[in-house]
């Protein structure tokens, strides 16, 4: 082994349940572990989001057993201004951060990274155990902070100063629950961290005999380029958090201003600014949104071609391209959520500019994605469905932002419910719809069973239709003015809208339910789920060239991996109209 | 079988989607400022691209999925010309679609936030707090009184910290909890805060700004008709967040006069 | 090395690009986030001090100044004894290497005693996270403990690193690469002071 060589790993099957399932070095259990950790976590963000719903619908609602959960949120099961806005502040966290970090690149990127490459595991297995533990550590943190004190923190997720900097006196919840909050955050940081250093460097050093950079899917992809943004932008929010957590408690004055007076107290902070905390913020949070869109686009791409049956429009390159062009913009248009906060007008004008610039690359991947989908023999399965719904609502959510990125249009739109509905379309809908599509595609190869397809199209059905239903006619709302982050609408403008917002919370409910029937799937799958095949999807890439579902321990059985071509080698009139990557014979004739 | 069936329904909900946006069903609310009509201008310009496209997408994908499903017999076909046009088409019409966005609402931009207020607008100093608005004049002496945060007290009404006492141009400040202004005449607003960020909006102004601790931020208009209207805050300030507003009253010249000449008086 | 290179063994696997050992990679992927730690922490003090109307300029040139500028050449040195015991590991000569690691650390330690010095000094006047004796910005504080703070944390863990590696390598456990990769640490942490001299330090010099 010369200087060159990346480490060769001595892969001894582990022993022991705790070695097996909790502390493993496993890539693949580490997966399932971050994958089940997300599922938990969007299960209690979704029962927030319907809570908060309720109570948008119908405000002086008493909801059974809700003082439980808090009895000075809700006294007499009625939910108090404060406790919606904690409700919200949760909700928030738990999709961005454990959700939709987790679950479409730690989750399934940790589980088929390695084995797309062809390794045997990751760079850094220890590092990989890490971070997950790190992270779940992070997540009983978070909460904790539903159960400490005076309840969770009132913020929202993007914590802006001085409400979140200045302890107890700004609100309920911003005593104890905002520092757990910080403390989550900071160690949510260190665990991303660690995985991205996992995932550059096993995609750089481990790939296999005949693997080029250029073979790869483009999942993996999109989990490096994920990586790499990630890399840097939880650099810059843990410093953000530290300093938060210095503000609050030790004293210094990085995000408060003097002259604050709050509940009739002159509070002895001085010099500090609220917007430098944007600026931090912010400058993670851009990026991070993109964190959590370009695994989905790397997932819905590799799994639109295998139900295609041909590669991609402009192939693998130019959807390359596209990701890359947008993790690096990702990093050059923080502004855009700050236009109307203070900053010298002409910044906003120059953050527009690549703010709309960012558009073009999102427009190709699209233009990409549908070119495709001419002259394809599709293939409707539950997961081509949900690729083929992600692009629908991409087009949706992207389009919002249109408007958002016009420092013009965005002084009417600020803050309102037309915001809601394009992050919730990018972010809850397109992002989790390419988490479903991996999860019906990659089920078979991660537990060696079928999921249940009759089962898997009423989920896509109500759930396609449904997000329409709920986030649709946000956009409507905050054409109408509609201010966000209320917990009540008791202005005269406002009270007209009352009737959409409960048509909304009809329909959250509805699709709620719906995704227990995506639980059920997958729980029945595990246990009595008829056996899955090889390759059930007539797929081309590593993963399908394992020896079992799921796969041995070091993913190939100890076996010499080669790899002749791209992993989109589809299409040809013959019986066999794909050739799997390991396969040295050429592409059939069309 | 699957393909079809996601054809009409994407076509479908994308035809309900557009109809409510065409029939205004919920829209903006009349504008009544000299501003307004710029950023209306460029709402309606940004509607029609973003319709278009939106329009060309889910339709033109739902015809795809109508068209290329696995039927026996069907062949692969790829795009005609290969990527290139089309990655070429989208990087030109996003591109120059970006540039007319960019450049028309500039203009829109510039003239509510880098431009200088009139030389003879009426200045009001406004305060926002946890969870109120308040409304400063300088009163007859047309001065300011100084603001001394360590004064402030909510209970006996000193909202802006004055010292009447010592401070005589803080005597004849006119402290009210609505904004009350004249027709056509511009308005300079001097936004501050004594807690947390609020913001300062007024749907029918067109006028959103986040009010920031620590900062004076100015902010001006002309409202064209007369009224009562709402501003709201909209950037979470606390519990009582949703609940926190004032009345803008737009007022004919004389009757505003009449109403500063009382508030003098008191 | 492309896949149809002939080797004197059959490539298993597609080369690195940047033909290094995978931790060092890490450690390079590491530094890069944590120089956008330092980046964010000196960006937000640079912007609270150019918003500020009573900042203030403590640094007399004696001692504050001179005891800095030692420190930096303490340290500049320090990178020098670091790179003499990589280049001794890599000619195979563990005992050198072993006793440049040695003077590193102790050059490190030196450091971080002149620096814990500075900061009781400072205490004493009067100094503290959100206390100004001079009755200036309470942001100095907070700015400077808080910047050389993380500094001292990440120089202290790096004579504790180099300590390790140390014994590591000694006892034949670590290799030279073990000791050229936390090298790349050590260099980062003198780096970052080239930064933290100049804008805290000298930019607040006594006027």
């Amino acid at each position: 082994m010369n200087d060159t060589q990346a480490a060769v790993h001595h892969h001894v099957a582990p022993q022991g349940f705790i070695r097996k399932y909790v502390f493993s070095l496993d890539h693949k259990v580490i997966g399932l572990q971050y994958y089940g950790l997300a599922l938990l976590a969007v299960f209690i963000g979704m029962v927030l989001s319907w809570l908060m719903r309720l109570h948008l619908g119908w405000a002086s609602l008493p909801i059974p057993g809700l003082h439980f959960l808090s009895a000075n949120g809700a006294p007499g099961n009625i939910m108090t201004p404060e406790y919606y806005l904690s409700l919200m502040t949760m909700h928030g966290t738990i999709m961005v951060f454990f959700v939709l970090t987790n679950a479409p690149f730690a989750g399934f990127g940790n589980y088929f990274l390695p084995i797309q490459v062809g390794a045997a595991d990751m760079a850094f297995p220890r590092f990989n155990m890490m971070s997950f533990w790190v992270t779940f550590t992070a997540f009983i943190v978070f909460m904790l902070a539903f159960f400490v004190g005076d309840g969770p923190p009132l913020a929202g997720w993007t914590a802006y100063t001085p409400l979140s900097s200045v302890g107890g006196t700004s609100g309920p919840g911003e005593a104890t629950g905002q520092t757990l909050w910080a403390i989550s955050i900071a160690l949510f940081c260190v665990g991303q961290l660690l995985g991205s250093l996992n995932f550059i460097t096993t995609t750089l050093d481990l790939r296999t005999k005949g693997m080029t950079l250029a073979r790869m899917p483009l999942s993996t992809w999109a989990w490096f380029v994920t990586a790499c943004i990630g890399l840097l932008a939880f650099a810059d929010l843990l410093p953000a958090c530290i300093l938060l957590i210095l503000d609050r408690a030790f004293g210094t004055s990085f995000f408060n201003p003097a002259g604050m007076v709050v509940s009739d107290q002159l509070l002895k902070y001085s010099g500090g600014s609220p917007l430098l905390w944007q600026h931090l913020f912010w400058f993670f949070g851009h990026p991070e949104v993109y964190i959590a869109i370009i695994p989905g686009f790397g997932i819905v791409s590799h799994i639109l071609c295998a139900n295609t049956r041909k590669p991609l429009l402009g192939g693998t390159r130019v959807m390359i391209g596209c990701i890359i062009a947008l993790g690096f913009l990702s990093y050059m248009v923080w502004g855009h959520h700050m236009f109307v906060s203070g900053l010298n007008p002409f910044s906003a004008l120059l953050f527009s500019v690549p703010t709309l610039i960012i558009t073009i690359p999102s427009t190709v991947a699209v233009l990409m994605w549908v070119g495709s989908v001419y002259g394809a023999k599709l293939r409707f399965n539950t997961a081509s469905l949900f690729c083929l719904g992600f692009i629908s609502v991409f087009i949706s959510g992207g389009i919002s932002g249109f408007f958002l990125a016009q420092p013009s249009t965005d002084i009417f739109l600020h803050a309102t419910y037309f915001v809601v509905a394009h992050f919730h379309f990018v972010m809850a809908v397109a992002a989790i719809f390419g988490i479903f599509a991996a999860t019906y595609f990659w089920m078979p190869k991660m537990i060696g069973r079928m999921m249940n397809e009759t089962l898997g199209k009423w989920h896509f059905w109500l759930t396609f239709i449904g997000v329409y239903c709920i986030f649709m006619p946000m956009h409507y709302l905050g054409l109408a003015a509609n201010v966000r982050r209320y917990s009540a609408f008791t202005d005269d403008f406002l009270i007209p809208l009352i009737p959409v917002h409960k048509f909304i919370t009809i329909a959250a409910l509805l699709t709620g339910a719906a995704q227990l029937i995506f639980l059920w799937n997958l729980f029945y799958a595990r246990f009595w789920g008829p056996k899955a095949p090889d390759n059930p999807w007539e797929a081309t890439s590593l993963e399908w060239s394992t020896p079992s579902s799921p796969p041995p321990f070091d993913n190939f059985g100890g076996k010499q991996i080669e790899v002749f071509h791209d992993a989109y080698q589809y299409g040809g009139a013959g019986a066999k109209d794909y050739v799997m990557q390991t396969d040295p014979a050429s592409v059939p004739a069309d | 079988m699957g393909g079809k069936a996601f054809a009409v329904v994407l076509t479908i909900i994308t035809l309900l989607s557009a109809y409510f946006i065409v029939a205004h069903t919920w829209w903006l609310p009349a504008d009544i400022s000299t501003t307004g009509p710029a950023i209306d201008r460029q709402m309606d310009e940004t509607m029609w691209e973003a319709g278009i496209l939106f329009l060309a997408g889910q339709l033109v994908l739902a015809l795809f999925c109508w068209q290329y499903g696995d039927k026996p017999g069907s062949k692969i076909k790829h795009w005609p010309g290969g990527p290139k046009p089309v990655v070429a088409f989208g990087i030109i019409i996003v591109g120059l679609e970006v540039v007319a966005l960019s450049l028309l609402g500039s203009k829109a931009w510039g003239a509510i936030y880098m431009t200088p207020a009139a030389s003879d607008a009426i200045h009001v100093d406004v305060q926002a707090e946890q969870f109120a608005f308040f409304f400063r004049y300088a009163g007859p002496d047309g001065k300011f009184g100084a603001v001394h945060p360590e004064l402030i007290n909510d209970a006996s009404g000193n909202y802006f910290g004055l010292d009447p006492r010592n401070d005589e141009a803080a005597r004849d400040d006119i402290v009210v909890g609505s904004l009350t202004i004249p027709v056509n005449k511009p308005i300079l607003l001097t936004l501050h805060s004594k807690d947390m960020i609020h913001d300062f909006f007024v749907p029918e102004l067109r006028i959103q700004q986040d009010i920031v601790p620590g900062l004076e931020i100015p902010v001006h208009f002309t409202a064209t008709k007369t009224g009562r209207w709402e501003i709201v805050c909209t950037q979470l300030c606390g519990l009582g967040h949703y609940q926190m507003k004032a009345y803008l009253q737009v007022l004919p010249q004389d009757q505003f006069d009449e109403w500063l000449k009382q508030q003098s008086g008191d | 090395m492309s896949e149809t290179h002939a080797g004197t063994h059959a490539a298993l696997m597609e080369a690195s690009p940047f033909g290094i050992q995978s931790k060092k990679l890490a450690m390079w992927l590491f530094i890069a986030s944590d120089a956008v730690t330092f980046g964010a922490v000196l960006f937000g003090y640079s912007f609270l001090r150019v918003g500020s109307l009573d900042w203030s300029y403590p640094f007399k040139f004696s001692p504050s100044i001179i005891n800095a500028f030692i420190m930096t050449v303490i340290l500049l040195t320090s990178s020098l004894t670091m790179l003499a015991g990589v280049f001794a590991a890599k000619a195979g000569n563990k005992a050198r290497c072993l006793a440049w690691m040695g003077v590193t650390m102790l050059l490190g330690a030196i450091f971080a005693i002149l620096h814990l010095r500075e900061w009781f000094h400072m205490f004493d006047e009067g100094w503290g996270l959100f206390k100004n004796p001079l009755g200036g910005s309470a942001d100095f504080g907070a700015g400077f403990f808080g910047i050389t703070g993380l500094h001292l944390t990440h120089v202290v863990s790096g004579v504790i690193a180099l300590a390790v590696v140390a014994l590591g390598y000694n006892s034949g456990r670590l290799d030279k690469n073990h000791v050229e990769t936390t090298s790349l640490y050590w260099h980062f942490v003198d780096f970052v002071w080239m930064f933290v001299f100049p804008i805290v330090y000298l930019m607040n010099a006594a006027r």
